[in-house]
């Protein structure tokens, strides 16, 4: 076994381990911590797969941005595990009867396609100078409107989050 | 290595966001589930970008920078959505999306 495939391995099962933490933990803070140790893994993957500037702006997005703000709100709700009602079981059987059904349906479509490997040389696809030419020559236009997009969340976010 | 292993742990992160989604009544815990499926999706997206890099071909960044978009669009989903949870718990004091049955009338 090489060690690209030892690397993804643990990385994997980290992943997996800590994604499962995030659903099944009582706590609504041990779920944000999971997510945390699932975000870092992914950027690992990231790293993996020679998408360097990707990772990083996944890193900062997602585990400083994003996860700072959910463990905000929820310390701003003074959330603890009796907060949420333990009743009607059989709804958390069902919803994970139909997430594992999910998961062996994708699998049996999947598991006779044939793929090429991946390579372990270098590749500089992921690297910014690409990135950005690629960005602003021929994604000029979804790049601006993302940007009226994200000024609309804003705006949207400062009118619903005001009291009155 | 197959990019079949990238496939299937990808898979894998998606059903549990969609179990999760499907079990927790909690809805901030539903949308950490939301942002799970999103990066299971951007991690399949970066495999294949590599694949078709090693492939030759020069414009694979293309994939990369949808994962940008997904991004972006999940910043702005968390920042609406986040201020929606806010103000649904002000007014009721529960983050429990059953009370959420009352939108019906």
């Amino acid at each position: 076994m090489s060690t690209q495939q030892i690397i993804f391995m643990v990385l994997s099962f980290i992943a997996l381990v800590s994604a499962l933490g995030v659903v099944l933990s009582k706590n609504p803070v041990t779920s944000v911590l999971c997510l945390i140790v699932t975000f870092f893994t992914i950027a690992g993957h990231y790293i993996m797969l020679n998408a360097q500037f990707l990772a990083v702006v996944h890193i900062i997005v997602y585990s400083g941005a994003i996860m700072v703000l959910f463990l905000y709100v929820m310390m701003l709700m003074n959330m603890n595990a009796d907060l949420e009602p333990q009743k009607r079981n059989w709804l958390k059987y069902a919803g994970a009867i139909s997430g594992g059904a999910l998961l062996v349906v994708l699998v049996a479509a999947l598991r006779d396609a044939s793929m090429p490997g991946l390579t372990s040389q270098a590749t500089e696809v992921g690297l910014i100078k690409n990135l950005g030419q690629i960005l602003f020559k021929q994604y000029v236009v979804p790049f601006e409107v993302s940007s009226i997009l994200f000024l609309s969340a804003m705006v949207g976010a400062v009118v619903i989050g005001k009291k009155d | 290595m197959p990019v079949q292993y990238y496939i299937f742990l990808s898979i894998a992160l998606f059903c549990i966001g969609v179990m999760g989604v499907l079990m927790r009544r909690n809805a901030i815990i539903i949308f950490m589930c939301v942002e799970l499926m999103l990066n299971a999706v951007n991690l399949l997206m970066v495999a294949f970008s590599k694949m078709w890099a090693d492939a030759g071909k020069i414009d694979a960044g293309g994939a990369q920078l949808f994962v940008f978009f997904i991004m972006v669009v999940a910043a702005a989903e968390v920042a609406v959505g986040l201020a929606i949870i806010t103000m649904v718990y002000r007014n009721t004091h529960s983050v429990d999306i059953n009370i959420l049955n009352r939108l019906k009338n």
